[in-house]
């Protein structure tokens, strides 16, 4: 039971980190990153490799943050001056390329069999979990600053009005660059905390499963609210994890489908009474 | 205070009067030469040729499709002319970026009102310019809009948000206002605000080009008046002229 609950909330931390970075670039500027768990996945996998090759994890973590902020800095740069929803198509695609990538570069990632024995950052899994949340707090309170900053407000009105922004004299393309490089490179922190928690990946941590829960966390937070994303990520899961704690006799595959079930019942009650989610602050 | 009030408007017209006369010697803040756009098969524009002039009234009228917005668009960088140089000064912007052109001096508005809907009207304002509530109040009041900062822009009416965009197009630093129908869909009494804006910003010397519909107030308002048809400049002149031209005429009735 304690041992349940220190997971639970290590889970709510990392996925604070991933919802709230995914709201910077969705809520707050616009830009629907259907690719952001690809982020994640790649920053799990450079954090492992790079462990796993002798590398202290205190220069993986930001490493891997960087890494995965560098590959959302080069497809943004690409496609985001691109009309339409081009940024969004690429992204997904990426999360297929990291998929290839991560079961066909046997010699790098051991393919489907994934990459065991990813050192913990610290043993103690409580002291873990405080690590996790002090990672999540400054993610947090960075990303709360930015949003309130000058630059943020900027996210903002491009996201309103591209157009009207750019007459106002603001590089729009840069903006959406930078936007979507900060977003991703805390889906990499993420994936990093992630791999180290629980010290084995495989390429199923690229599964469209994941982008549908931390979607549903942002969603019923509420779009372009930092608050919305911690109670949406800190709601969900603690429903989710009840349902495992109500129905203790039930097979794993069982509470998977019904995990599934409580998820799409809650969306749906939000888009129906709530379409601005908890506390959001724009439409969906 | 009659007396005053009388001086006063005296004064005005002595000031309105050496401006007129001072227009010649004016330099062409924006000079346009020989731009063309095309979409598809259609010329929206058609090897156009204009000037601006410093502390003047531009206006740019023309039945619909005659190619007003699309002149708009190509000056503020948000269509890429197919042929053609536009001159801000000395400076040849033709192609530049959007942001590029706002940068160096043409602040613009929209025929369709465009306002950042979920920011407040201060945030609005600050897109425009870094600047102090002071400041802000100021130009929002030089509007006559009356709202609070905190407004949350989507809350506005489509009038107040018209005298926002106004607003935040008059804050941000430029050399020349572009203004395409303000006055177009708002209620009569935003109208009449939006006819006496521009009559302030007429005394205060601002440099614009206005698209606008109303012929009446066009003529009044204007030092100059460029008339557009099938995305040529059919013809161009002081107002007085141009009420009176034969073709100018049949542009709009034939029609
Ligand atoms: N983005 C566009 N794509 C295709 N056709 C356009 C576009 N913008 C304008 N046009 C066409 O160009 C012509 C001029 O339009 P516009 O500049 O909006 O006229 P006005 O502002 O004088 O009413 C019209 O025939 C219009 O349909
Ligand atoms: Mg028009």
């Amino acid at each position: 039971m304690y041992e349940y609950l220190i997971a639970v909330f290590a889970y709510i931390f990392i996925y604070i980190i991933l919802v709230v970075s995914l709201n910077l670039a969705f809520g707050f500027t616009g830009l629907v990153n259907l690719g952001h768990m690809a982020f994640f996945g790649v920053g799990a996998y450079a954090s492992a490799l790079l462990t796993l090759h002798g590398i202290p994890w205190y220069i993986a973590l930001p490493a891997s943050g960087l890494i995965a902020g560098s590959f959302g800095a080069v497809i943004a740069a690409i496609t985001v001056r691109l009309k339409g929803d081009y940024f969004q198509i690429v992204a997904l695609g990426l999360a297929f390329i990291a998929i290839a990538v991560s079961r066909n570069w046997i010699s790098l990632t051991r393919g489907a069999l994934g990459l065991p024995g990813i050192p913990d950052i610290i043993k103690n899994n409580f002291y873990y979990m405080l690590f996790l949340f002090a990672v999540a707090l400054l993610s947090v309170v960075f990303l709360y600053w930015l949003t309130n900053s000058e630059t943020g407000k900027i996210f903002q009105a491009i996201r309103d009005d591209e157009t009207a922004a750019a007459v106002l004299g603001k590089n729009t393309y840069l903006y959406k660059v930078l936007s979507i490089t900060i977003s991703t490179f805390f889906a990499g922190i993420a994936g990093s905390l992630f791999a180290h928690y629980i010290s084995f990946i495989d390429p199923t941590i690229f599964d469209l499963e994941f982008f549908v829960i931390i979607l549903a966390m942002l969603i019923v937070g509420g779009l372009a609210s930092i608050s919305g994303s911690i109670l949406g990520v800190t709601v969900i899961s603690l429903l989710l994890s009840a349902i495992s704690f109500v129905f203790t006799n039930i097979s794993p595959e069982l509470i998977g489908a019904m995990r599934q079930m409580l998820l799409m019942l809650i969306l749906l009650l939000i888009l129906i009474y709530r379409p601005r989610g908890m506390f959001g602050k724009v439409d969906v | 205070m009659m007396l005053l009030l009388r001086n006063v408007s005296k004064m005005q017209r002595i000031f309105e009067h050496a401006r007129k006369s001072n227009r010649k010697n004016k330099n062409a803040i924006l000079s346009i030469s020989d731009i063309s756009k095309s979409f598809g098969g259609v010329k929206a524009v058609n090897k156009c040729s204009f000037e601006v002039k410093e502390n003047t009234i531009t206006s740019l009228i023309g039945p619909n499709g005659a190619g007003k917005t699309t002149v708009f668009n190509i000056i503020s960088g948000l269509a890429k002319p197919d042929a053609g140089a536009i001159r801000l000064e000395k400076k040849n912007i033709a192609g530049m970026p959007s942001y590029r052109i706002a940068q160096s001096g043409i602040s613009r508005t929209f025929q369709l009102t465009k306002v950042f809907r979920n920011l407040s009207v201060r945030d609005n304002m600050l897109i425009a310019k870094k600047t102090n509530d002071e400041e802000i109040k100021k130009v929002l009041k030089g509007v006559y809009f009356e709202k609070s900062l905190d407004t949350i822009a989507s809350e506005l009416s489509y009038g107040q948000q018209r005298l926002l965009e106004i607003a935040r197009a008059l804050l941000m630093p430029h050399k020349l206002l572009m203004l395409d129908e303000p006055t177009a869909g708002v209620n009569p009494r935003i109208r009449q605000e939006l006819r006496a804006i521009l009559k302030n910003l007429r005394k205060e010397g601002k440099t614009i080009l206005l698209i606008e519909h109303d012929m009446e107030f066009v003529m009044d308002i204007s030092d100059r008046v460029i008339v557009l048809n099938e995305g040529r400049v059919l013809r161009e002149g002081r107002p007085k002229d141009i009420v009176k031209d034969k073709r100018v005429l049949e542009a709009y009735l034939g029609k």
